[in-house]
């Protein structure tokens, strides 16, 4: 049997890593925006003890290797709360979540922040409550800011989603290795598995950029007519 | 009764920033329909007054009403009074990711509750009386500073305020634009709307204003009628700044 048949035999098998991998890109970017962006409104507009609460997340979040983390959840957090039979995926996605909120609150951040303060100032003065001037004004614009640089979440969630090799999940990168040691081909299938990488990457990016032309304004990201 | 025929009272207003007091004890009375000017040099507390009025910035002591209600100390209810006392700003402020329209008629959506309809209308109807109907699909970055401050005013009055508060409305502006804006607050102040102006317009405050108050050091030094101003000689200090600022004669 040649080598490009062998890989053909075990194409389908691979395959099914990708919904895996995407799968776990969604947790981390969804579980990213859920979280991140209520986390990112307390940094700014909460009282003191959330601000506390939500910088030591971050800071807890963002100063473990990803590795450290899933450990630490599939050997100790997990089964210390009584989830130790829990699938390995699930466990993935948590910490790449998790992760993601840690990261992704700080892009909002820095977004809502950029935002100059005569918005809020005109909301006010207009009758509008906190509330209404931050869902209405401030935060369509923030998204608007905070796109490019969430959107390079996904390249960097995707490649990451490749850690959770280390506690088993049937990704991409798993099911490569499972590959390798049953039919000893070894660079083919590795590239088999880059190439995947790099056609998601590719997808995905493609639709965060139309996705970014689609809610283009004048005046917000440079390039637009009015903008000098 | 005297005291109802002002819609606006403001009574002893002080207001610090750390050691240095910007306002020491202000006090005024608005009639509708009058258009009232505040002049005097950079730094005396004009600005922080008007933004006193509507609580943009808390007063440290005194007391506002507006139409026998208390505006100072109002808590929640203070998004109410904002409603009813507009405000126009030296830079805008346009909400910069909606078109002129959609500035316009988004309080009356979010705040008054109006059906998105009737909205747009009314806020045609505002565009239109400042010149700006052409340019209702137009955004922010897209306007001259002339243009976005005309598409400022017409937000401010879509909300049928009771009064509106311009903070130097003209002073971003270069000579030309600041002749358009100045023509869309004459025309305002002959409609009979009330308007508390803080500017360096001289020509505007001498034409439409039923009284200039003249500001120095956190006080309201001396206020008379536009002709009182040029023909009193009691209003030196007023006089001399003028001279000084405007090379105004006569």
């Amino acid at each position: 049997m040649s080598t490009e048949s062998i890989i053909l035999d075990w194409l389908p098998y691979l395959s099914e890593g990708i919904a895996v991998t995407l799968g776990l890109v969604a947790c981390s970017l969804g579980i990213g925006l859920i979280m991140g962006l209520p986390m990112a409104l307390g940094q700014i507009y909460g009282s003191r003890p959330v601000q506390i609460i939500v910088g030591t997340y971050v800071w807890f979040f963002r100063g473990l290797p990803v590795l450290v983390l899933l450990f630490l959840f599939y050997f100790g957090i997990f089964p210390g709360i009584g989830l130790g039979g829990i699938p390995a995926f699930i466990v993935g996605g948590t910490v790449l979540g998790l992760r993601g909120a840690a990261y992704q609150s700080q892009i909002f951040r820095g977004a809502i922040q950029s935002i100059s303060e005569g918005q809020m100032t005109a909301a006010r003065s207009l009758g509008m409550s906190r509330f209404t001037a931050i869902k209405s004004i401030i935060l369509p614009q923030a998204m608007r800011i905070a796109l490019p640089g969430w959107s390079n979440e996904y390249p960097e969630m995707l490649t990451e989603s490749s850690v959770c090799y280390a506690i088993g999940v049937a990704e991409l990168l798993t099911r490569s290795s499972q590959i390798v040691s049953q039919t000893y081909i070894t660079l083919p299938i590795y590239i088999v598995c880059a190439l995947i990488f790099i056609l998601l990457n590719y997808i995905g990016m493609k639709g965060l950029t139309i996705l970014e032309k689609k809610l283009k304004i004048p005046g917000f990201g440079g390039g637009g007519e009015g903008a000098l | 009764m005297e005291t109802t025929e002002y819609i606006l009272k403001v009574k002893d207003i002080h207001k610090s920033y750390g050691n240095v007091e910007v306002l020491k004890g202000v006090s005024f009375n608005v009639k509708k329909g009058e258009t009232k000017c505040f002049i005097g040099p950079s730094g005396t507390g004009k600005s922080t007054l008007l933004r006193c009025i509507n609580q943009l910035t808390v007063p440290d002591q005194g007391q506002i009403w507006l139409h026998d209600e208390e505006v100072t100390h109002a808590g929640p209810r203070i998004n109410y009074f904002r409603q009813r006392i507009g405000m126009v700003f030296q830079n805008f402020y346009l909400f910069d990711h909606l078109t002129a329209v959609r500035n316009v008629e988004i309080a009356l959506i979010k705040v008054l509750r109006m059906n998105p309809k009737e909205a747009r209308e009314k806020a045609m109807y505002e565009l239109n009386q400042v010149g700006m109907a052409d340019w209702a699909d137009h955004y922010p970055a897209e306007l001259s500073g002339g243009q976005a401050q005309r598409v400022s005013i017409a937000r401010a009055l879509a909300m049928d305020p009771d009064v509106i508060l311009f903070d130097e409305p003209t002073s971003a502006l270069d000579p030309e634009l600041t002749r358009e804006v100045i023509e869309v607050m004459r025309n305002l102040a002959s409609l009979g709307m009330t308007m508390l102006v803080v500017t360096h317009e001289m020509g505007f405050a001498c034409s439409a204003a039923n009284e200039i108050l003249f500001m120095e050091n956190g006080r309201v030094i001396e206020q008379g009628s536009p002709s009182d101003l040029l023909n009193n000689p009691q209003f030196e200090r007023c006089k001399a700044f003028i001279g000084q600022y405007h090379g105004f004669h006569e």
